[in-house]
């Protein structure tokens, strides 16, 4: 299929994570995890758990991190249930890596919102800092990924890089973003032009008052109001 | 405009914490004990007088959703309420800011809801992209576990229940309210057969009531300043504040709490500093959502922003999701992109979803080129209408309409591309498709 | 019991009916892809739309939507027909137009629907969708990029066979169905999956390019593979059974067959028996009947004599191997090839009385030494629709896969004397107990799980929950027959003159005298004969068969046996004239008639009748189950063993060869 990548269980890729078990601090995390679920229903925490195992073998990886057939394999093991389940669940859901990915895993939204915004200059930035959509950078350190709606349109065009959101891009402040990275630096994540989040550029035409304040306005709520 | 004070979401930018101790100062968890006392009964029909209609999309009457589940239930099957905060219809990114702004207004409301529909838990479904909203999330029921506000005698309620967070991991189709249940229960989002509704058997078999976000996040405020504060706003049958979102070629996109059927000028100009290139650069307008189809300038200037006013326009309000496009833009493309989300998305299970929406985005994108037969528009329309109606949930009925739209009101621009390209008199097989990267 | 018109017709259908089964009830056809009677309904091909009132002003799946009183249900009219042109037309733009290649190729709902739904015409431009095959097995050859995805063999797998092993990856129109890692699916009953699959995507791997449907001569019988009494249709084109197909009986298989009843059947035609020998100098010769008959002739038996009955064979043959045993003078007779030597004084004692299908109901089932999986597989099935309804399953054993959860207690049989607290809990409060025994329980077991009868109350007003599984398609016909000796088989060790019905399990090493076999397939039994008589297989004769529920069936003659060989019964009415003591039947209507006089029961098709009584045999159990009497479950007989499949299925599912091979 054009694009879903096929899974192989080759035999380096069990060799390398047949072992995998949680670190100590993520076993904690697991457990908690699976306790949100009544008892019976630990299937409620595959989606987490898979989440948890990526980014485990992404800190072993350094990288985003991405899920090794063993490694669904000890999910399922972990909350009894048959693997061809898991390995559903992990081909479904697209923020699942089926196959390695860099250190930073660059998720630029192409969906319309972003396009009327420019993202097809963010997407030309990453093509001239040479990414490419679906492949890694020789240096592992970019994976490109052309990504649905991520829910910032009033802050188009984004992009999501690891856990950070960077918005209100144009092509300049995409390549500095690279390049910073590249560099090793931690560029700021959020609006590049200054916004706080979702307030019209330049200052919020409403709730002035909270700018500056935690204010409180129980105190005007009895005044007549515009109707 | 609205009065900043009656505006329910005033942290809705983030300017001040979004911590408990900041909430509590902003009037949040204000002896919500209180609003518990008024009972069960009470607060539904509070609710329902408010007017206050799901903020999710579809507009279902929320109070009325809450008395459809079983006012005993059993030991064994309890009743849990469900909060979706999937958020990804492209244009939408409100829940996005209550989640990491003002989430006790969320948990608060979980409270609230979950008692009154006598649930034993809540589950708060993110979508798995909104991962530092997530974190904010976590902390922020963390917080009101530690000051005793939900779980065991919440707030000195007597009344126990727990507020989980649950994390997606990347697909549209877990906004649809059953998907959303099948995610929850750790499989593939395919939405489920109805009946069984939600409210009979729901997640883990269980009554299960599935509300958006900022419908649960109201409620306090409602109970508070009572129904008639809140059905003060807006027209008939629409009433109440709401939050809108503006992207595309507006000179300021936001995300505003506005009163409900302000109009889409009023909107813009005081908020968004009008259309980019002045109003008579406006091209189409998509109000609710990549869902709706869009609507062309002159019908959208002055139209209300409410369920009722952007029916008449052959539209709908959706999530108020408000996707701007001025005359620059390639509307083929912007709804073929569209075509392609929905392609996307698909979930796979059922058929005409499945098939249709990668052949209506196929013929989209040669639309888009000009690569087709003047006779491929309607034979495209006539698929559209073989998807609409015909699949399991609405993701078939979402990937539908916005080509419809496009169809009914820009026909002669995708004639235009196909006569341009010297194509339209021809006939002859279609130039072979891309696969998409 | 809603009551509703379908295009107005009123029907009234039972409560908790769908719309779809209201519109058969009224003579309508619903066209349908996903939707399956034992499946759980997934709703998912919308093939089924019909327009309903009261009801959203869209069509309805009916497959999903529950009949109710008042609804008005329309399946002709314009926006029903639109619905099923336009989902046809869905599943046409990725099907590959590849008919005349295909094995689906005149048995395909997609050709029957598209036919009779479809337009008639492809609107659809752009190219097509390829999906690369899969690996499942060696039962299951897949051309996935046929697949409509109805996940009838996902629901399937995961639902009756109890194998979680298929499923659909990924999502939208690059959903794919798949083993996990597309390795072998382990299950013995994989080969449903083909039958399952409403187009050509999932073939049976050994049947594929063999025949088209339609010139297949189809021949209604019964299955020899085990005790279940499977009804098949044995499709068969000239002398070749090409392919074997389960039929529906409600009581017996449902519609399953397991892949050994499916796929043993290229066993017929390898190793065949196909001309009479005689064992001269120690080598078998080729010799004529006259010849062979006149060496049995020569034998000194002095009336003893004996027959051995093999798994396989029909009461017809046993009846009339015992009647020329009888006529010799002889006098013992047993089927229990393995040593077996249980007592069968009351047959009900070694019947599965609850019966197959009872077993649904039962709501608390202790199994006792049996691999219920591999013994009888669609019996398994049924055990697993009962824990659906509730039922708790122990067991006593080496603990194995079952495909269900079981409680294991433990491999002692003395637990049989002395039950753990749990299951007499269990048991204590249970409606319909069942107890399963099965081989590896019988010698040393018996008589203390008969004690259980009284113990856990198995018996009560219209129930009888004390079950024998047997594994031998022959075993209760052959008891019924009498074939069955006080001491087993060792009894019959030092007749002068032994025949053997196709008995290859047996140690022929312990017989002294002489030994005559009589079958189809040179296997263990011709190896040690002095005379090779050759017979014919179950699908060159008509039989009588009863399985292990005690139900009498009979099966057709499909093809005509290879060479010389001829139906057994007719053997022994040959050589009795030369032995000089000529049977009174010439034809299997005569041989019938007299088998019918003397044992009754085999008359009528259906439950035969064994009256409840306890036979006298000890009441405590001691000793260990060290393990099931099934070592591979695709090589249990001479047929199997014969088969490049069955040989297959066993290098590759129980001993765990790779075979997987790159996609074609």
């Amino acid at each position: 299929m054009a694009d879903a990548p096929n899974i192989h269980d080759e035999a380096e890729v069990r060799a390398r994570w047949g072992a995998f078990a949680w670190t100590d601090d993520n076993q904690r995390k697991a457990n908690e995890v699976i306790g949100r679920y009544p008892a019976g229903r630990q299937q409620s925490a595959s989606i987490p758990l898979l989440d948890l195992a990526q980014r485990q073998v992404g800190a072993e990886t350094s990288t985003q991190g991405w899920l090794p057939v063993p490694v669904i394999e000890f999910v399922a093991r972990q909350i009894g249930v048959p693997y061809i389940r898991v390995y559903e669940v992990a081909t479904f859901y697209t923020m699942f890596n089926l196959a390695p990915v860099g250190r930073y895993h660059v998720q630029v939204c192409g969906t319309t919102p972003c396009v009327l915004g420019g993202s097809d200059d963010v997407f030309a930035a990453c093509k001239n800092h040479g990414l490419v959509k679906g492949r890694t950078t020789p240096d592992g350190l970019f994976t490109l990924t052309e990504v649905e709606c991520m829910g910032n349109c009033s802050n188009a065009p984004m992009m999501q890089i690891n856990d950070d959101n960077f918005e209100d891009l144009d092509y300049d402040s995409t390549t500095r973003i690279l390049e910073a990275l590249a560099r090793g630096d931690t560029p700021t994540p959020g609006s590049q032009t200054g916004r706080r989040s979702s307030e019209p550029a330049g200052g919020p035409t409403t709730l002035t008052a909270m700018v500056q304040d935690n204010h409180d306005y129980r105190g005007e709520w009895n005044t007549a109001h515009a109707g | 405009m609205l009065a900043d004070k009656d505006r329910i979401f005033t942290n809705l930018y983030g300017f001040q914490p979004w911590n408990l101790d900041a909430a509590r100062a902003r009037g949040d968890w204000d002896n919500t004990k209180a609003l518990l006392e008024l009972g069960q009964d009470k607060i539904i029909d509070v609710v329902k007088a408010s007017g206050l209609r799901g903020r999710g999309g579809a507009g279902f009457p929320t109070g009325t959703k809450w008395s459809f589940m079983p006012k005993e239930p059993k030991p064994d099957r309890p009743n849990f309420l469900v909060i979706n905060a999937d958020e990804s219809e492209p244009g939408s990114c409100k829940d996005r800011e209550i989640i990491r702004h003002d989430p006790h207004k969320l948990i608060e409301g979980a409270l609230v809801a979950g008692f009154a529909m006598r649930a034993r838990a809540a589950y708060i479904y993110i979508r798995g992209e909104y991962i530092r909203e997530a974190e904010t999330l976590f902390a922020a029921v963390a917080e009101a576990y530690q000051a005793g506000l939900i779980g065991k005698n919440a707030c000195g309620s007597g009344y126990d229940f727990d507020v989980f967070v649950h994390r997606g991991a990347g697909a549209y189709i877990c906004g649809e309210e059953t998907a959303m249940l099948e995610s929850l229960e750790g499989k593939k989002g395919q939405p489920r057969l109805k009946p069984p509704f939600p409210a009979g058997a729901g997640l883990y078999g269980c009554p299960t009531t599935v509300n958006n976000v900022e419908s649960i996040a109201v409620a306090p405020t409602i109970l508070r300043r009572g129904a008639e504060w809140f059905s003060s706003f807006g027209a008939e049958n629409n009433k109440g504040t709401k939050l809108f979102q503006i992207s595309g070629h507006v000179n300021k996109p936001c995300v505003v709490e506005e009163a409900m059927s302000i109009s889409f000028r009023e909107l813009i100009e005081t908020h968004c500093g009008g259309i980019r290139g002045g109003w008579d650069n406006l091209l189409a307008v998509i109000p609710g959502g990549s869902s709706v189809p869009l609507v062309p300038a002159a019908q959208i200037i002055d139209c209300a922003m409410d369920f009722d006013g952007l029916k008449a326009v052959g539209s709908g309000l959706g999530t108020a999701a408000i996707i701007v496009m001025d005359k620059s833009t390639d509307v083929v493309r912007a709804i073929s992109r569209i075509s392609y989300f929905y392609k996307h998305e698909s979930c796979g299970q059922c058929t005409p979803c499945r098939e249709g929406t990668g052949w209506m985005w196929r013929v989209m994108e040669r639309l888009r080129t000009g690569e087709a037969d003047i006779g491929e528009i309607d034979m495209l329309q006539q698929v559209t209408k073989q998807v609409e109606g015909h699949s399991i949930c609405a993701l078939g009925d979402a990937a539908a309409w916005p080509i419809q739209g496009l169809i009914r009101h820009f026909r002669p621009e995708l004639e235009r591309r196909i006569t341009e390209r010297g194509n339209g008199l021809g006939g002859g097989m279609a130039p072979m498709q891309e696969a998409a990267e | 019991m809603p009551k509703l018109k379908v295009d107005g017709i009123e029907v009234e259908v039972p409560q908790g009916a769908t719309v779809l089964q209201a519109c058969e009830a009224a003579g309508k056809e619903i066209p349908r892809f996903c939707y399956h009677e034992r499946l759980s309904i997934a709703g998912n091909c919308r093939m089924c739309l019909v327009e309903v009132k009261p009801g959203p002003p869209k069509p309805q799946a009916s497959c999903a939507l529950p009949a109710a009183d008042n609804q008005e249900v329309f399946t002709t009219t314009p926006m029903v027909k639109n619905a099923r042109e336009g989902i046809m037309e869905f599943l046409l733009i990725n099907h590959p137009l590849d008919c005349p290649i295909c094995d689906q190729g005149g048995e395909c709902d997609l050709q029957d629907q598209s036919v009779a739904y479809g337009r008639g015409h492809s609107r659809y431009a752009e190219n097509k969708r390829a999906v690369t095959e899969k690996y499942m097995g060696p039962i299951v050859k897949t051309i996935m990029t046929r697949c409509i995805q109805c996940t009838r063999c996902v629901r399937f797998a995961e639902e009756v066979a109890g194998v979680e092993e298929i499923g659909a990856i990924y999502r939208g129109e690059n959903m794919q169905i798949t083993s996990y890692l597309e390795e072998a699916v382990t299950s013995e009953l994989s080969g449903n999956v083909v039958d399952l699959c409403p187009v050509g995507a999932l073939t049976s791997k050994p049947y594929a390019y063999e025949a088209r449907p339609w010139e297949l001569k189809k021949t209604l019988t019964i299955d020899v593979m085990d005790a279940v009494g499977t009804n098949i249709r044995l499709d068969s084109r000239g002398r070749q059974v090409l392919r074997c197909v389960p039929r529906i009986n409600e009581d017996v298989n449902e519609e399953w067959a397991h892949d050994k009843t499916r796929h043993a059947v290229d066993g017929l035609v390898r190793r065949r028996l196909d001309r009479p020998y005689v064992r001269q100098g120690g080598k078998l010769v080729p010799v004529s009947w006259d010849e062979a008959f006149r060496a049995i002739a020569a034998v000194d038996h002095g009336c003893s004599v004996a027959a051995v009955a093999g798994d396989l064979v029909d009461c017809e043959t046993m009846y009339a191997a015992k009647a020329l045993v009888r006529a010799l003078g002889g006098d013992r007779f047993e089927g229990r090839q393995t040593g077996m030597d249980y007592d069968t004084s009351s047959l009900a004692a070694v019947n599965f009385n609850t019966t197959i299908a009872g077993t649904e109901r039962a709501d608390a089932i202790l199994l006792v030494g049996t691999n219920l999986r591999w013994e009888a597989p669609l019996v398994n099935t049924r055990v697993r629709k009962a824990i659906k309804k509730g039922a708790k399953v122990f067991a006593i054993g080496p603990e194995t896969e079952l495909t269900y959860k079981a409680e294991w207690l433990g491999d002692d049989l003395s637990l049989l004397n002395d039950l753990p607290q749990a299951v007499r809990d269990a048991f204590g409060g249970a409606e319909r107990p069942m107890v399963i025994v099965g081989g590896a329980a019988l010698k040393g077991g018996h008589g203390a799980a008969l004690g259980l009868v009284a113990a856990l109350g198995l018996i009560k007003d219209g129930w009888n929950g004390f079950n024998v599984v047997h594994m031998a398609a022959a075993r209760m016909g052959g008891l019924m027959l009498g074939y069955a000796a006080k001491g087993g088989i060792a009894d019959l060790h030092d007749a002068k003159l032994t025949f053997f019905l196709g008995a290859d399990e047996v140690d022929y090493t312990r017989f002294t005298g002489f030994k005559v076999y009589v079958g189809h397939h040179g296997d263990a039994g011709a190896h040690h004969a002095d005379v090779v008589l050759p017979g014919v297989s179950y699908a060159e004769k008509s039989g009588t068969y009863v399985n292990l529920e005690g139900r009498v069936q009979r099966g057709e003659r499909a093809v005509f046996a290879p060479g010389d060989a001829r139906e057994d019964w007719s053997i022994f009415r040959a050589m009795s004239d030369v032995l000089g003591c000529t049977l009174p039947f010439d034809s299997l209507a005569g041989l019938r008639e007299e088998m019918f006089a003397a044992v009754p029961a085999l008359r009528h098709q259906g439950l035969a009748q064994y009256d409840w009584t306890m036979p006298a045999v000890g009441g405590s159990a001691s000793g260990t189950i060290a393990g099931y009497p099934i070592k591979d479950f695709y090589l249990t007989n001479a047929i199997c063993r014969a088969s490049p499949t069955m040989q297959r299925c066993s290098a590759e599912l129980v001993h765990g060869q790779d075979f997987a091979e790159a996609a074609e």
